[in-house]
């Protein structure tokens, strides 16, 4: 049974750049990042999202009252998917996979209970916590933390009811969910799929648990912001509001509705190792790489990179990409929009299908960065996850002459 | 269509182990023994005060030398995952740390909870216990990342378990254990793997969860008489009962089985979804989606409704869910429907885990032909006309069992279970 190719026929991206195609094409020439808020959440810089007219994408009020930002931006971006694919009359079948974190704590509540229980004996204390969560969660909260409820928003608003998952794993997750996507079309499981994630960087909660794993710049030890790469001073990321959501189809089933793809969508890999002496994660991307590299034509090589700044996982991914034997354009896109975790490996081949169908690729941001002439063919782009998760996936322009 | 294929010439995918804890026990064996004798794993939760809580009951897993009350979710869904992995690859002879396939784990989502919260304040003190200082004093605190970060617990396992390639960590809410065993079935059909591990495992039985739920008004109330308060599809059902656990099912391909000599438990045979845009909690009136989700799964499993000799249901006890389903039967099956009967009767419904789990129970049903009771069916609803096979287990003859799972969110999963001969 040959597999289907698989184009990608919408995107829809939120960041600090904006939303859309246009103002991310734009971000993508740019030299500097997006927008930089190193205030609000000090001693940690985030790049921040813009302002949403939410009514664009969730015209029921109501519906936008059961979320709350996180949901709110996948939901939106979602739409903008839906939207830029020409795709709304096909969303009753569309399967849906999203990447997902965990929805927003009430931060509030939380300082207030915290700062009850703690001069409290640890009997008297658990009394006092359900006294306070029962009197003070509000009862829609709970829909708005659960991390498949985005998935559910996405249904109720924009009527997507094929095959729906939630896959959580961080930047992992990201990855996994558009691979079993695009393996349910190849596979004719599905004609159309819709995946992506969101992360909310405005979060002290998501700080919270980042920050723990060891896992972001922080400004005491460096200024703000520097480029991915160029993080010595202070290793670790710097999160990125963002949500990205692709539709990905057959090329038969584009070619058959006269979609145009942005690109066709290859192999993917992922991988999980423990990135201990024993099993440091070099060697699966490896595989992975020597499974595409045929497809690929000869010269330097355009190289879209979810590198985070995290310090193992930055060192991992230099080391794989060093050992590719290929000379290499990578251009890390956390030093434009930021890292957002479930968001980022959607986000990530999201840019690259635009760059291919634009025929652009970023401006070099730092020395790491090396210039390419022309416009891109293939890009190829990497999800070494900060904790655990390794992935990489081939995207090739398609050319104005096999377009629909 | 050979013998390892199934009706559309895809690879079938076997069962060759089987490990449960719940409630009711440790292991299949005496997990399987409760449930068939129609005992009620529900008491008064005693692993944290219940003062200002409206629901004061639900089912905990107890293990003897262990202290599950002082564990976190994460820690305990890691617990009860080992346990039934343990146990299920144990039955299908696989050696320790090298299984030949993925690991598909369904598990609730974790993130940091209160004793790391106070933890987290007595690290910051004098500095008061706000977020800023919080998160100061959660530098490089691996441990409590490890416990909250999604990948976590699947990390451990893959290592522990030796599983292939990246884990799988999937929620989809209440239908959580379906679509772990519905992940490692495709990856299967699709030639990514001769096996995959299926796991569903929730551990979420904790202050702020339950009252989460119990803010839903989803949460029975009937404190006075916990192992009666979990009754599907009876007159005065008034909510669901939490309660946790795991189920594991080690998933290979028949023709993987039989080759290296595995005893084969049962196939999963079909695997559907189909989910809801009506409401956040509620399905659509019609009962579209759930009928075309267990509509998918008898067509994936390549048969007629009239193959179905009994369902598992989803029967959580709730006054909606079990009118629903009944709708849904009824569309699916018509008057012809086959006996139901509802696990969550005895075990209150164990979240993500409740997925994996009734497939266990479902695959030793037909290998016992023994139907497990609908306990605490006192007074019928005369709006549920279905034989729900009140409070006694029956004998019956079995080829396939549908097991159904609907999810908050709309996420809904259906699995076909068959015999090894089917």
């Amino acid at each position: 049974m040959a597999a289907n190719d698989i184009w990608i026929t919408g995107i829809g991206l939120v960041s600090s750049a904006g939303e859309g195609r246009a103002a991310h094409l734009a971000a993508m020439t740019a030299t500097a990042p997006a927008a930089l808020d190193a205030a609000s959440f000090a001693p940690f810089a985030i790049h921040p999202g813009p302002a949403l007219e939410l009514d664009r994408q969730i015209p029921k009020k109501g519906d936008q009252r059961q979320m709350e930002p996180w949901q709110r931006l996948g939901t939106y971006a979602a739409g903008l998917a839906i939207d830029d694919a020409g795709a709304r009359d096909l969303v009753a079948e569309m399967d849906l996979i999203v990447a997902a974190g965990g929805g927003e704590r009430d931060i509030a509540l939380d300082d207030q209970v915290l700062a009850a229980l703690t001069p409290l004996p640890p009997a008297e204390a658990a009394v006092k916590l359900n006294e306070m969560l029962a009197g003070g969660l509000r009862p829609t909260l709970f829909l708005a933390q659960l991390s498949n409820l985005l998935a559910g928003n996405i249904s109720v608003v924009h009527g997507v009811t094929g095959a729906s998952r939630t896959f959580m794993g961080e930047e992992q997750a990201g990855a996994d969910a558009v691979r079993i996507a695009a393996a349910r079309l190849a596979e004719g499981s599905s004609r159309i799929a819709l995946v992506g994630g969101a992360y909310s960087a405005a979060r002290w909660d998501m700080l919270l648990l980042y920050h723990a794993g060891g896992l972001l710049r922080h400004e005491t030890q460096g200024a703000p912001w520097a480029p991915v790469f160029s993080r010595d001073d202070a290793p670790g990321a710097v999160t990125g509001t963002q949500a990205a959501f692709l539709v990905l189809e057959t090329e038969a089933g584009a070619r058959a509705r006269g979609a145009k793809g942005l690109a066709r969508l290859g192999a993917i890999a992922t991988g999980q190792a423990r990135r201990t002496p024993a099993d440091p994660g070099h060697e699966a991307m490896a595989q992975a790489f020597r499974r595409i590299a045929p497809r690929l034509g000869a010269g330097r090589l355009p190289v879209i990179s979810g590198c985070s700044g995290a310090a193992a996982a930055t060192v991992l991914e230099r080391e794989v990409l060093g050992g590719l034997y290929q000379p290499l354009a990578v251009r890390a896109t956390g030093s434009r929009i930021g890292w957002g975790a479930e968001a980022t490996f959607p986000a990530n081949v999201a840019l690259a299908a635009l760059c291919l169908s634009a025929g652009v690729f970023p401006a070099p941001m730092e020395a790491l960065e090396a210039p390419l002439d022309g416009a891109p063919a293939d890009i190829l782009v990497t999800g070494f996850a900060a904790w655990r998760g390794e992935a990489m996936a081939h995207l090739a322009a398609i050319p104005a002459e096999a377009q629909p | 269509m050979s013998r390892f294929t199934d009706h559309a010439g895809r690879p079938l995918v076997a069962v060759t182990g089987i490990g449960i804890v719940t409630p009711l026990g440790i292991g299949a064996a005496d997990n399987w023994a409760a449930l068939t004798a129609g005992r009620s794993g529900i008491r008064r939760i005693t692993r944290f005060p219940t003062d200002h809580l409206r629901t004061t009951i639900a089912g905990t897993v107890e293990l003897p030398g262990e202290d599950t009350g002082a564990m976190t979710s994460s820690q305990r869904v890691a617990r009860y995952a080992t346990l039934v992995a343990e146990e299920a690859l144990a039955q299908a002879g696989f050696g320790p740390g090298n299984f030949p396939g993925p690991l598909m784990l369904g598990m609730p989502p974790v993130e940091t909870e209160w004793p790391y919260r106070l933890r987290l304040a007595a690290r910051a003190a004098p500095a008061a216990p706000l977020y800023p200082a919080l998160i100061e004093a959660a530098a490089k605190w691996d441990e409590m990342y490890e416990l909250a970060a999604f990948a976590g617990i699947g990390e451990k396992l893959a290592e522990r378990f030796g599983t292939r390639g990246a884990p799988i960590a999937i929620s989809t809410a209440c239908a959580t254990g379906g679509s772990a065993i519905q992940l490692g079935v495709e990856a299967i059909r699709r030639g990514e793997a001769e096996a995959a591990l299926a796991i569903g495992a929730d551990g979420t039985v904790q202050p702020e969860a339950l009252i989460r739920f119990s803010l839903l008004s989803a949460l029975s109330t009937r404190n006075d008489d916990p192992a009666k308060a979990a009754r599907p599809f009876e007159k005065s059902r008034d909510g669901f009962v939490m309660s946790e656990g795991a189920a594991c099912l080690v998933l290979e391909s028949l023709e993987h089985a039989r080759a290296r000599g595995a005893k084969v438990l049962g196939l999963i045979r079909g695997c559907g979804e189909k989910s809801d845009s009506f409401h956040r909690t509620r399905s659509n009136p019609s009962g579209e989606a759930i009928i075309r989700a267990m509509r998918n799964a008898i067509a994936d499993a390549g048969l007629e409704p009239e193959a179905i000799g009994y369902v598992n249901a989803h029967g959580t006890s709730t006054p909606e869910n079990d009118k629903m389903e009944t709708l849904g039967l009824r569309a699916v099956f018509g008057e012809g429907a086959p006996p139901i009967s509802s696990n969550k009767s005895m075990l209150g419904h164990t979240l993500s885990a409740a997925g994996a789990i009734e497939a266990a129970f479902s695959l030793l049903t037909i290998r016992d032909q023994l139907l497990p009771p609908t306990i605490n069916h006192e007074e019928p609803d005369p709006a549920i006309t279905l034989d729900v096979v009140p409070n006694v287990a029956r004998a019956a003859k079995v080829a396939h069992v549908l097991s159904n799972s609907f999810g908050f969110g709309g996420q809904n999963v259906c699995l076909v279970i068959s015999g090894e001969t089917s």
